[in-house]
Order: structure tokens, then C-alpha cells, then sequence
């Protein structure tokens, strides 16, 4: 009879960017049974809302992640726009699609570099968050930040971009398409690549939608559930959305899924671009909303789906916030896909979900 | 399927100008709308406390009695909700980052006492506001009796 071993796995470990800790109990080289646990970085950022009003609290929803800072500030904006019953003008709309996918499209360029790390492949990694930093200029001309954007208000957006500037946003995307594809023809063309991804860390259709997987990690076991299909607010606006699925469900699945949101994020920010309306891009909002009134959103970050809650108490200070953030779905997904890979495979497959674990604690 | 597809790219990149600059021999050139710094015009500040009252960061400061409006720079944000909210526009972010501080202090910025001129300027400014009221108000009144 074999006897299983316990090795601890993280929270400080080389492949992982955040806090996370499992006990990995091995047979010989297999994992037998992964045990996730969470908590080391736990910051109570919901309770803020009782101390920081509606509009204060926009700038610590950003801090929740530093990768999808865009993201969150959308979503809780999203959220309170609904609370108060708002209506936003078309070009905020338009500018806050232009730069949530210019965010998916640097955050998943940095995963793919931190994959390229993870299998060993230096010199991609280095292209990867090369070409990221040309994206990180452009926030940096537009919004005046290059990680932390403080560019979304309640009613809005802050800073208005003239045609020279979309321009500019428009010139380098299709910049950095050509440098693109050739990063992308090695992630999914490379032989040495296809034999560290393929068939690692396998998530039938039937697993995914038992677990509730979401974002690009269910994406690859052809399951759609993302969000921006339901085209609310500037996604409506989008002559034609397809989301781009693979039916592998391994780890090279997942990097292909991503390496094409990047190309896709690309052709939606240049027909925003080619079809933004003029006109205000804020609206002055300072009323409380009702009491008792309640608000949910949903967005599709680069990890997946988001869900905001929002409950008033009458005041400009929120009763309750809260946030269903993609990795705390997808953990439970990541354990089943560690059972039976062997322990050399284990930091790919975490990585492959992408994990976030600022967003998951808050 | 082969190896090596990243052949093309990394060549290339041997004859290419190097991507990283040399900081801080060399400084990077920031954009017009960089969010480097707040600064105040503290002479057309009024002190209201507006600013203060916006700041998530609680990193503001301000003193109608002793005259002085300060900022914390190591608990600001950078969001620039304080120049959006300021009644007179003397709040300002400027593209350039402060310098690096050996120690963790406050700027406090006093507002200088108003001249002789000024204060001249100011009670006309009060003298022609009241005289204008007064004048409104009679001709309210003319109205209402005719």
C-alpha cells in the first residue's frame, strides 16, 4: 500500500504573483487531492463603504485589484448608476469599452508572459511585457495613470479624449498587432510549448458547468458564459460579438483563449473608436439614493465573470457592498483539475486560471 | 507545429534600439496629462475645505483659522478628485513626479496676508456688490408700489 505524502504548496512560491496555499497530498509524482486556502491578504475593503460615500469609494474599488483596476472601478460605478437610476451619456459608454479592453487586452498579455515564465520560455516572457508597455503608455497618456486609472466616476467619466487621441490609442493597437501574432503563432504553433501545455490539467464541458467555472478558463472547456454577450452598455452598440471558445479544456486551451481575446479586444476597441458618438462624457450626480434600494451588475472581467451588489440605506454611505469576483468560482474548478496531474505540472494549472487572489479576499 | 518560432522576433530585436532607458541618467518624457502631483495656487485659494471633505485618502488638510492649507504626500491617491471639486481652480495635478523624501512630513503652504491694495481692491469689490443690492432692492420695491 503507497503512502500519500502532504507538501505544502505557496503562499510565497516563485510561479505564484499573489497568496495562495495548498496542501497538495502526492502519491509518488501524482497529486491525489489539492486543498486550496485562502485569507492571507484580506483587507475588509466592503466595509469601506460605511465609512467612504458613493463617489469616495470609486477609487478604493480600483485598489481591489491591481490588474483589473479598471475593471472593478466599472463595475461598482455600473452598480451605483443603477442604485440611483442614472443614465450615462453614449460617449462615456463608448470610451469606458475602449479602455476596459485595452485592460483585458494588458492583462492578458501579462499572463501570457507569466506563462511564458512558468514553462521556462525567457525570451517570451520578455516580448510578452514588452508589448504591455506599450498599452500601459497609452493609459498613461489618456488617463494620467498607468496601473491605478482613476478614470471612471459615478455619472461618467473624468477626462474626455479628442480625435488625436483615439488616434493614438487606434495607432497602437494596430502597432503592436503584427509583433502580436508572431507571439501568438509561437504560443500556439511551438512544439516545445504544445508539449509543456497539451492535455495538462483537462476540464470536460460537463465539469465546467457542474463547478461554474467562468471567464477564460471555461471558455476553454467550451462553455460561453460571458458576460459581454448580454451587451449592456457600449457591448450593445458592437456590430457583431463572438466569444472565442476552444474545446480542449487543457492548459494549452486556456492560453489559446486568451492569446485570441487579445486580437478580439483589439477589433472591438477599433470599432468603438470608428463609431463614437460626440457629446458630454459626465453627468453631475450628488443625490442619495432611496432607502432600502437595492442594485447587482455584472461585467466580464479578464478572469471572468463579476458580480456587484449594492443595498442603500437612504444615505450616500452604502448599507452593503459586495463582489463575486471570478477566481473565488474558479478555485474550485482548479482543484479538480489538479487531481491526478503530476507535481511538475502543478504551477501551470494554477496558473492557467489565472488567479487572483486580491480580487477573491478584497 | 516545429520550434523556434520565435526565431524572427529575437533576431531582429539584436538590431533594434534598446527598449529601457537608461534611468535616471535618462528621464523618461511624461505625457501632458500625467497625474504626477497636486499642486495649489494658494494665493486664489480660499480655504473653503472642500478639497479636504472629497479626499478619500484623508490626505488634506486645511485651516481657515491659522490660514493654511496642507497635504499629506505619501497618503495621497493621485485620483485628482480634489481639483475636480475645487470651487476656484486653484487645485492642480501637474505631469511631474515629486522628488524622493528621506522623511515623512506634511506640506503645509500658508496663505499670504493680503496687501494694502488688495484689501482696497476687496472693499470696493464689497462697496459696489452692496450698492448694486441696494439698488435692486429699491427698484423691487418701486414696483411692488407702482
Amino acid at each position: 500500500m503507497s503512502q500519500h505524502t502532504v507538501i505544502p504548496f505557496g503562499p510565497q512560491h516563485p510561479v505564484l504573483p499573489e497568496p495562495l496555499h495548498l496542501d497538495l497530498v502526492v502519491d509518488d509524482e501524482r497529486v491525489i487531492e489539492a486543498v486550496p486556502q485562502i485569507g492571507f491578504i484580506h483587507r475588509g475593503l466592503e466595509r469601506m463603504t460605511q465609512t467612504h460615500d458613493y463617489n469616495q469609494f470609486i477609487y478604493i474599488a480600483e485598489r481591489i485589484c491591481g490588474i483589473c483596476a479598471f475593471g472593478h472601478s466599472l463595475g461598482y460605478a455600473e452598480t451605483i448608476e443603477s442604485l440611483l437610476g442614472v443614465e450615462i451619456p453614449p460617449r462615456a459608454e463608448y470610451l469606458r469599452v475602449i479602455l476596459h479592453e485595452l485592460s483585458r487586452m494588458h492583462s492578458h498579455i501579462l499572463w501570457l508572459g507569466l506563462a511564458a515564465d512558468a514553462f521556462g520560455h525567457e525570451a517570451l516572457f520578455m516580448h510578452c511585457w514588452r508589448l504591455r508597455e506599450r498599452i500601459l503608455d497609452v493609459f498613461e497618456a489618456t488617463t494620467g495613470g498607468r496601473v491605478i486609472l482613476s478614470a471612471v466616476i459615478v455619472g461618467g467619466m473624468v477626462r474626455d479624449q479628442d480625435a488625436a487621441m483615439l488616434q493614438m490609442i487606434k495607432d497602437t493597437i494596430v502597432g503592436i498587432k503584427d509583433e502580436y501574432g508572431q507571439l501568438v503563432n509561437t504560443f500556439v504553433n511551438d512544439s516545445s510549448i504544445r508539449s509543456r501545455l497539451d492535455g495538462i490539467g483537462y476540464i470536460s464541458k460537463e465539469d465546467a458547468m457542474r463547478y461554474g467555472m467562468v471567464g477564460p478558463f471555461a471558455r476553454a472547456s467550451n462553455v460561453n458564459n460571458d458576460v459581454r454577450c448580454l451587451g449592456k452598455g457600449g457591448y450593445g452598440k458592437l456590430s457583431t460579438f463572438d466569444p472565442i471558445m476552444d474545446t480542449s479544456g487543457d492548459c494549452f486551451g486556456r492560453a489559446k483563449v486568451r492569446a485570441l481575446e487579445v486580437l478580439q479586444s483589439a477589433d472591438i476597441i477599433e470599432e468603438m473608436i470608428d463609431t463614437i458618438p460626440g457629446g458630454e462624457v459626465a453627468i453631475p450626480v450628488k443625490h442619495a439614493p432611496e432607502p432600502g434600494a437595492q442594485a447587482c451588475n455584472t461585467l466580464e472581467q479578464p478572469r471572468g465573470e463579476c458580480y456587484y451588489y449594492a443595498l442603500s440605506n437612504g444615505t450616500k454611505y452604502l448599507e452593503r457592498m459586495r463582489m463575486r469576483t471570478p477566481t473565488s468560482v474558479n478555485l474550485a474548478g482548479m482543484a479538480m483539475a489538479l487531481k491526478g496531474c503530476d507535481l511538475a505540472d502543478v504551477n501551470m494549472i494554477v496558473l492557467t486560471i489565472d488567479p487572483c487572489i486580491s480580487c477573491t479576499e478584497r | 507545429m516545429g520550434s523556434f518560432k520565435l526565431g524572427k522576433m529575437t533576431l531582429s530585436s539584436l538590431f533594434k534600439q534598446p527598449e529601457t532607458i537608461l534611468y535616471p541618467t535618462v528621464a523618461k518624457k511624461a505625457p501632458a496629462g500625467l497625474k504626477g502631483h497636486i499642486e495649489n495656487d494658494i494665493g486664489v485659494c480660499i480655504l473653503c475645505g472642500i478639497c479636504e471633505k472629497t479626499c478619500p485618502a484623508g490626505a488634506l488638510r486645511v485651516d481657515k483659522k491659522e490660514n493654511y492649507w496642507a497635504i499629506d504626500r505619501f497618503r495621497c491617491v493621485q485620483c485628482a478628485a480634489c481639483t475636480r471639486a475645487c470651487p476656484k481652480a486653484c487645485l492642480a495635478m501637474r505631469p511631474s513626479y515629486m522628488k524622493p523624501s528621506a522623511s515623512m512630513s506634511e506640506d503645509v503652504f500658508f496663505k499670504p496676508a493680503p496687501s494694502e491694495d488688495e484689501l482696497a481692491a476687496k472693499e470696493a469689490r464689497k462697496a459696489a456688490k452692496l450698492e448694486a443690492a441696494m439698488k435692486a432692492k429699491a427698484a423691487r420695491q418701486e414696483m411692488q408700489e407702482g
